[in-house]
């Protein structure tokens, strides 16, 4: 096992388009004051925002969790549902069901996904109707 | 072209960042989806937009933007402008529509930002 630099945990609630956008803020800062480089740090936070901002417009609440290694970043969301019945299509450039308040705010085209997917070296996603989703991104450092 | 540049070709006005005008800029992105600001951007970028919330900001944040403008002679909230002044970002307001804006700007010599799907999208 690989020493961990640093864990942090973040809970997400639904609907706290306030808050929205705080945890990444803060992921971002903290692998700034760990060194981590600009290209890194760019890929991370932009993952970060897209998935935090998943969780407060699709999900019940949830939470990112952050660890970092000397090799890897590795970011995961775990929310409490309600789960993507259809990941394929979720996946899919363009596929939103965001609701109108959140398409009022700039959100809804249908990338955060597939922008997760592009920016991070490894991208695993589950996802279980009724019972949630998580998503585990990495991010190599070495 | 620096900011200043940009205030001039756009007939705008600097609501915050006064000092940091002559921030070059290379390249533009003009949208109202965050994602597609996400997807597409770099931190030498302008991004022109319609939406004046807190999530253009915090979308500004994540990528080291350096200046924002606002079409079609919007103006966010005060406290909107002092969050931006603490990120260090350029605001401006300008009186021209978003396509309008863009059109002069690329007129000036802006361009896009290069797409780079193909590369990135090896990655997968
Ligand atoms: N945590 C989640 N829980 C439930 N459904 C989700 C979750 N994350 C994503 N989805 C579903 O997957 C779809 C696609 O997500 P994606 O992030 O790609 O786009 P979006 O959030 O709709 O729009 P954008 O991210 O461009 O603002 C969502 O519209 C939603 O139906
Ligand atoms: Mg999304």
């Amino acid at each position: 096992m690989s020493q961990t630099l640093l864990h942090a945990e973040y809970p997400v609630e639904a609907e706290d388009y306030t808050c929205a956008g705080e945890a990444s803020a803060d992921i971002k800062r903290k692998l700034k004051q760990l060194g981590v480089s600009s290209n890194v740090l760019r890929r991370v936070a932009v993952a970060s925002y897209e998935v935090e901002l998943n969780l407060v417009i699709h999900s019940e609440g949830g939470a990112l969790t952050l660890e970092v290694t000397p090799e890897q970043v590795t970011l995961i969301s775990r929310d409490r549902g309600p789960g993507i019945p259809n990941l394929e299509l979720a996946m899919r450039e363009g596929w939103s069901t965001a609701s109108e308040t959140a398409r009022s705010l700039g959100f809804g085209a249908g990338m955060g996904l597939p922008n997760m997917k592009r920016n991070a070296d490894t991208f695993a996603i589950d996802s279980t109707v009724g019972e949630g989703t998580t998503i585990e991104m990495g991010f190599r450092l070495a | 072209m620096t900011i200043a540049d940009m205030v001039r070709v756009l007939h705008a006005k600097v609501l915050c960042g006064e000092e940091r005008l002559e921030t070059k800029v290379h390249t533009a992105c003009c949208s109202d989806l965050m994602s597609d600001v996400l997807a597409f951007v770099n931190e030498k970028t302008v991004l022109i937009t319609g939406l004046t919330n807190a999530h253009v900001l915090r979308t500004a944040d994540m990528l080291d933007l350096k200046c924002i403008v606002f079409a079609r002679g919007k103006i966010p909230g005060e406290d909107i402008l002092e969050q931006a002044d603490e990120q260090g970002l350029v605001v401006m307001t300008t009186p021209e529509t978003a396509f309008t804006a863009c059109g002069l700007l690329y007129e000036a010599g802006l361009r896009g930002v290069p797409i780079e799907w193909p590369e990135s999208e090896a990655r997968l």
